[in-house]
């Protein structure tokens, strides 16, 4: 990874295998990526791409069994989270790197208080007693636009509309100053303009305080308005990784610029079609021998059936996952 | 909650007056005859004679409203008499057993004692003992102590009390000789000994109850657990770095509760139905033993007041089950 701050968050080949009933599933295939103190990283991808699957490994937030992570490192605070006892991962977990879920309507606890929820993390990573933790609280609520913080402290989360309770979400996460913030499709399951309010929100949040975020999405366009790197995943690896100026400017990987070329004009004369791409991600029933995206891919030849391209390094901080050059327009050399 | 309190108790009362008819109805259509097990040397005209003393030559309907009046105005009288040394009774005419010629509530009474011990210590030793193997079966589903509980749970479910208790009977009391076969109903507990007593004829009854209690609550506990544990709040919950304690004992439980409590709640009117089989395998002479020599019998008031009393405490189970449940679950408000 070039440029110099010390990441914050450091992957190295995370692998991460499902045992079903019909046998493995490699979700995450040789992830690594590195997250620098304050930028905020999108992850993209389609369903099933392993982007959530990646980013809950990290925490061992992954039911197990089904899913064991296999391989890999996660460097935070120079310890491997991977290798540290449950406690310590405890602690991290809420304390240092905060999650956000996709779907407010359910990621709370329905039967306590939003209070509650809210201060549990506080007495528990931060030794506050009851009181100093009930005004940090209602400090973080004002913190992420919840009107009349303190009486709401009380208020359950049915009495919350659903871009309210994913605030709460937010401020939970953040209740104590976490340094990395993993948002899972937050937006998802609201409505356009509080999915606004909310990215609004979210990039005023690390300004003022300073963390690193890894956002994980589907939709192109929160990723173009909100972050600094971008990272595409594709049946459970990296394809493509780039400056998100340098990704919407010259995307390498196929599968990227077919991405790219889905997201509906509203200028110019209306498309009879909206634009997709052929075919299903397939199931990784065994670590990647092939290029994964072949099957769909335009310009694959011989050796994408052979062989699982590494990333290769094209300048800018960008690297692709492709035999194939899209700079020169030829195969790579072998 | 007050005001939805008292709305539902309001309410009840029709419905209490109907079950009370629908009761008397079906005990005036079932055959049987009080006299029935008279000796057959008393002629015809003096057992006519006799049934009419019992008041059966009345028509339905001032038979029905004769017990209505005796048990809601006269035997709350007697009782608050009973307690207070008032005399607002007055003497007047207490609901008489056919049988044995006293006062129902007072026969119900003496039995109520044996029956609570008996049925309702297996109520709770089930419910103690069945919640900790529901909670522990689904947070371990698919182990060997889930496969346990729920091999233990179809016993329970599938072996009827009049064999497991004969079962038990034929290896503690005549194999081992550890236990009394037979409950001993005059017992007193005064001392140590007869403390120790007591609990050793308790055992078995109380064994074969609480197994049934136990698969049946065992099972729910456990299905709702599942339920919840795959919930997202549970995965927040973890990502807050709440120890594994804190997020199957404080969100998981709460929330799993709330159906359980139902269930618990609606079990608690059949302990005092007494444990009709167990009661006669063990001979505790409970509420359950008394009902059955009442239907034998044809003895019309027992019948009917045991009943009734049932009805009651099963409409009122039913409103502290949804009470209790708005207490659980904040989602539910009732005013």
């Amino acid at each position: 990874m070039p440029d110099g701050a010390m990441p914050v968050l450091d992957v190295r080949d995370l692998k991460t295998v499902f045992q079903t009933r019909g046998g493995e599933v490699h979700a995450v295939n040789d992830v690594s990526f590195a997250l620098r103190p304050g930028e905020l990283l999108g992850v993209v991808g389609e369903s099933g791409s392993g982007k959530s699957v990646t980013m809950m490994s990290l925490l061992g937030l992954l039911p197990s069994p089904p899913a064991d992570v296999r391989d890999g490192q996660v460097m935070f605070g120079g310890k491997d989270l991977l290798k540290v006892s449950m406690d310590e991962l405890r602690a991290v977990r809420g304390g240092e790197i905060g999650f956000v879920f996709q779907d407010p309507m359910t990621s709370l606890n329905p039967v306590y208080t939003v209070g509650f929820q809210l201060m549990e993390p506080l007495r528990k990573h931060m030794g506050m007693n009851k009181r100093q933790a009930a005004k940090r609280a209602q400090e973080l609520l004002e913190l992420v636009g919840i009107p009349d913080a303190r009486r709401r402290l009380d208020d359950y989360p049915h009495q919350f509309s659903g871009g309210m309770r994913q605030r709460v979400m937010i401020a939970i996460a953040l209740a104590c100053d976490p340094k990395v913030l993993i948002a899972d499709e937050p937006t998802t399951a609201l409505d356009v303009t509080i999915q606004a309010q909310i990215l609004e929100l979210m990039k005023e949040l690390r300004d003022k305080l300073g963390m690193a975020v890894i956002w994980i999405t589907h939709d192109l366009g929160v990723i173009a308005g909100i972050a600094d790197r971008v990272m595409v995943m594709y049946a459970g690896q990296v394809v493509e990784h780039a400056p998100v100026k340098e990704l919407f400017g010259n995307p390498q990987h196929p599968y990227t610029r077919a991405l790219l070329k889905t997201i509906p004009s509203i200028a110019g004369e209306r498309a009879a079609r909206l634009t997709i791409i052929e075919g299903q991600p397939p199931i990784m029933g065994a670590a990647p021998s092939a290029c994964p995206f072949r099957d769909r891919c335009d310009v694959a030849f011989e050796r994408c059936a052979h062989e699982n391209p590494p990333r290769y390094d094209v300048g800018h901080g960008h690297d692709t996952a492709c035999f194939f050059d899209a700079r020169t327009g030829a195969p790579r050399d072998a | 909650m007050l005001n939805y309190t008292i709305r539902r108790l309001v309410l009840s009362i029709p419905t209490l007056l109907f079950i009370a008819l629908v009761i008397f109805l079906l005990l005036e259509l079932a055959p049987g005859d009080p006299m029935g097990q008279m000796p057959l040397t008393i002629p015809d005209d003096v057992k006519q004679r006799m049934r009419e003393a019992l008041g059966l030559g009345e028509p339905w309907y001032t038979r029905f409203y004769l017990w209505l009046y005796q048990f809601f105005i006269v035997e709350p009288q007697y009782w608050i008499d009973g307690i207070f040394g008032t005399n607002f009774a007055d003497g007047a005419q207490r609901i008489i057993s056919f049988q044995s010629r006293s006062p129902v509530f007072d026969t119900i009474a003496e039995r109520l004692p044996q029956t609570l011990w008996v049925v309702g210590m297996s109520y709770v030793v089930g419910v103690a003992i069945a919640l900790p193997i529901g909670i522990i079966s689904a947070y371990k589903q698919y182990s060997v102590f889930d496969q346990a509980g729920t091999f233990v749970s179809m016993i329970g479910f599938s072996v009827p009390p009049f064999f497991s208790g004969v079962l038990v009977i034929v290896i503690f009391s005549v194999q081992l000789g550890w236990l009394p076969s037979i409950y001993d109903t005059t017992h007193q507990v005064v001392d140590w000994e007869t403390f120790k007593f007591q609990l050793q004829q308790m055992i078995m009854p109380v064994m074969v109850l609480a197994l049934q209690t136990t698969a049946q609550v065992s099972r729910y506990m456990r299905a709702s657990m599942l339920d919840n544990l795959g919930q997202d709040y549970v995965r927040t919950a973890r990502a807050k770095g709440m120890s594994e304690s804190v997020v199957v004992m404080r969100h998981v439980l709460r929330n799993s509760m709330i159906p359980v409590v139902t269930v618990i709640a609606l079990g608690i009117p059949s302990i005092f139905g007494g444990a009709i089989i167990t009661e006669q395998v063990f001979k505790v002479n409970g509420l359950g033993q008394l009902l059955i020599l009442a239907l034998q019998g044809a003895d019309i008031p027992m019948v009917m007041t045991i009943t009734f009393l049932l009805a009651v405490l099963i409409v009122l189970m039913n409103l502290i089950a949804d009470i209790l449940y708005g207490v659980l679950d904040p989602r539910i408000r009732y005013d």
